[in-house]
């Protein structure tokens, strides 16, 4: 694990994909998500071109539609040293998915794993490749508990990583679900088609969290993230959802997933 | 019998909604999960025997035709037969066929997920046949008139009481007034009454786990014992089992066996198992004067050389599905067919065709946890997204989706379109969500809705705000 005496020295140019559910449902993470970087030492660009992944064409079986939009990332994202997506999911259709859409096409193939060996997703790039240990200039009273959204648990070995920073927040102290590896049951189009079955996998997962007591639901994750905390909300509960991206960059002023601004 | 997989969303709906069922599926997950994960904390080369199990898998599906070719020869030099069946019907035939030979009246049978998927009860008992259960669950769901709804546990759905009723209403015989609480009192009753009709049979039919080259032999897997007394006392013994279970040597069946009980119940290794190899020789004190093994294709070939290859390295474990949410959440019913779970919804495509089990592969968030937990590796998500492509390319899925999914990817490679778009929608649901932050209903998001809120949008989409202010959003 590098520490801050082998922390790198040289500054990467980070491409940062904001992914379609930040860029629709809630910019701020993205912010947060740059603010995060540059404060880890990185530059930081968006690619204007991008608008998402593809995982919607992905999840149906609809390869062509997916290419179409996969070359458009691909080229789009041709050049930074680091393409770091504030998603699990987001990070591991470039990094795994990809390649495997292109498999056959001499053409595209090296240039879909040139893209996935840079893709990473945003707080286990801080932490595995920054060797950030802490966030700095940031306080919150607060009991959180930590979802680990599927993608970024099982396809990119991220789990360590969001705990250890959060634990270097004074003032904030986290406690875990009962089963924090379990699928809230969004999984994309999965929460729209089967809805009952849905409904009764985030019914489970929001008992979990409300009996950890916490009153903040934090994930890496904002698909996840609106699909708990819509429930959450639908069952009158007061846990506040947020990226945890918003909370190591200290970046609350937004109010959180689903509730209104103060008056 | 009757794959009702198309009938997923009204059968799922039906399930999360049983109390019942919700209870026997919450007792499976602490049972079988914890079971599993204690038991392998205490093998350190778990995870190397998974590699290993998988490499040979591959092995054997890679030189199929040899070792089925192999394992019917050393069959043969023990006294056995081997049927080789392509269709369920065919092998429906065999069985029914060798029992007509036999002159056989009662037939008893070990737990074969491959006799359900042939529909092999049905067919004996129209061929005048009266085949009896003897794996308990089996017994229990044969009583009910049920399918299995778990592939090593198949009447996981239900509760004590259900059980407690089924045998009070059929076992008349017997004292009204007797206790039946604790599970020994259910076990000792089936054991009285199975027990005469293990002496009564004339056939045993048993599955198999796996299939060994080198000896011809078949194995069965059992905590009970049933499988023991199904295949010895009667004259005749059937293995009913499909073509993916042949393994080259015992050597090799040692390594799956290490994975199976640890993966399926959390046991190191189950109560029995059990080894046949051909008839009763002379000199021998007990066992079938024949012994035949019908072996079923029923699609599995044409699986091979395709993306959902890897599925027929299956050992019929069930972690998989004692660790899915979705069958956490409806249990193996509501699938519609013999084999449920995730490899249910990476195999029954192959068997019973992509349109009738078409929402099987649809009916899962990817979340990864099967193919975590797969003794042999197999790529569940993976060969479930290939289905998906199937479905796609023959044009199976609903045309709303097809259509949905065209209009979105028509803006998402439009990338101007798309940010004119999305900076009006996103505008006007955050303009008419800023008052409450949330939605209680929204048009055209009733699936949503149903049961969540909506999460109101900031307002302004990133890439606007980013044009406009730069890095900090402000």
């Amino acid at each position: 694990m590098p520490t801050s005496q082998t922390r790198p020295t040289s500054t990467p140019r980070v491409g940062l994909f904001v992914t379609c559910l930040v860029d629709l449902f809630r910019p701020s993470v993205g912010f947060a998500a740059i603010a995060l970087l540059e404060r880890a030492g990185c530059t930081v660009e968006v690619p204007p071109s991008q608008t998402c992944c593809g995982q919607p064409a992905w999840n149906t079986g609809d390869v062509k539609d997916t290419r179409a939009i996969a070359e458009a990332v691909i080229e789009a994202f041709e050049g930074y040293d680091f393409v770091v997506a504030p998603s699990g999911s987001c990070a591991g259709m470039l990094k795994e998915h990809y390649p495997r859409l292109f498999v056959d096409d001499p053409a595209w193939a090296p240039r879909a794993a040139h893209l996935a060996a840079r893709t990473h997703e945003l707080v286990s790039f801080l932490v595995d490749q920054r060797g950030l240990e802490r966030v700095e200039d940031v306080a919150l009273s607060a009991q959180v508990t930590y979802h680990d959204s599927c993608s970024g648990l099982r396809e990119l070995g991220v789990k360590a990583q969001p705990r250890r920073l959060l634990a270097s927040i004074p003032g904030l102290s986290l406690t875990e679900m009962s089963t924090p590896e379990t699928c809230c049951g969004f999984g994309g189009t999965f929460c729209v088609k089967y809805p009952d079955i849905s409904n009764r996998m985030v019914a489970d997962k929001t008992a979990d969290i409300t009996a950890t007591g916490a009153d903040t639901l934090l994930a890496g994750d904002l698909g996840c993230l609106l699909n708990m905390a819509g429930k959450l909300k639908r069952e009158g509960s007061a846990i506040a959802a947020r990226h945890v991206a918003e909370v190591l960059a200290g970046r609350l002023d937004v109010p959180p997933i689903g509730d209104a601004p103060p008056r | 019998m009757q794959p009702q997989s198309h009938r997923f969303v009204e059968a799922a709906r039906e399930a999360v909604n049983d109390q019942r069922l919700r209870k026997a599926l919450g007792n499976m997950k602490a049972g079988f999960q914890n079971k599993r994960a204690a038991t392998i904390a205490k093998l350190p080369e778990f995870q190397d025997l998974r590699e290993e199990g998988r490499q040979l898998k591959n092995h054997v599906l890679a030189n199929l035709d040899a070792y089925l070719e192999r394992f019917e020869a050393k069959v043969e030099e023990s006294g056995g037969t081997v049927h080789w069946a392509r269709t369920a019907g065919e092998a429906r035939e065999a069985v029914a066929a060798i029992c007509r030979a036999a002159g056989a009246r009662t037939v008893t049978k070990g737990k074969s997920m491959v006799a359900e998927e042939i529909g092999l009860n049905e067919h004996l008992i129209a061929q005048g046949f009266t085949p009896i259960e003897t794996d308990l669950g089996e017994y229990i769901i044969q009583l009910r008139g049920e399918l299995p709804s778990h592939i090593i546990a198949p009447a996981i759905h239900l509760n004590r009481e259900d059980v407690e009723e089924t045998f009070r209403a059929h076992h008349t015989e017997l004292d009204p007034k007797r206790q039946l609480i604790e599970v020994p009192d259910f076990t000792n009753e089936a054991r009285l009454i199975l027990r005469r009709r293990f002496q009564e049979a004339d056939v045993g039919i048993t599955g198999a786990n796996f299939l060994i080259a080198e000896t011809g032999s078949t194995i069965i897997v059992t905590n009970e014992g049933n499988g023991d007394l199904t295949q010895n006392l009667p004259r005749v013994h059937v293995v009913v089992t499909s073509i993916d279970k042949v393994i080259p040597t015992l050597e090799d069946v040692s390594t799956l066996l290490r994975l199976l009980a640890r993966s399926a119940t959390g046991q190191e290794f189950s109560a029995y198992t059990t080894l046949s190899t051909g008839p009763k020789r002379p000199g021998d004190l007990d066992g079938p004067d024949e012994f035949h093994v019908v072996l079923v294709d029923n699609g599995r070939s044409a699986l091979l050389g395709t993306e959902a290859q890897d599925v027929l390295r299956c050992i019929r474990c069930g972690a998989c599905m004692n660790h899915c949410p979705v069958y956490g959440a409806i249990g193996g019913h509501a699938y519609g067919w013999v084999v449920p779970g995730p490899i249910g919804a990476a195999l029954d495509p192959g068997i019973i065709g992509v349109e009738e089990a078409h929402h099987l592969p649809n009916a899962s968030t990817f979340c990864g946890k099967c193919a975590e937990v797969c003794p042999m590796k197999i790529p569940l998500p993976k060969i479930m997204h290939y289905w998906r492509v199937k479905e796609f390319e023959s044009k199976v899925q609903p045309a709303r989706y097809r259509r949905g999914i065209g209009f979105w990817a028509f803006f998402a490679r439009r990338p101007r379109l798309y940010r004119l778009g999305a900076r009006l929608g996103m505008g006007l649901l955050g303009r008419l969500g800023r008052r409450r932050g949330r939605f209680r209903s929204l048009p055209l998001a009733g699936a949503w809705t149903r049961y969540r809120d909506f999460p109101a949008p900031e307002g302004g989409t990133f890439m606007a705000r980013y044009r406009q202010s730069g890095k900090s959003g402000r």
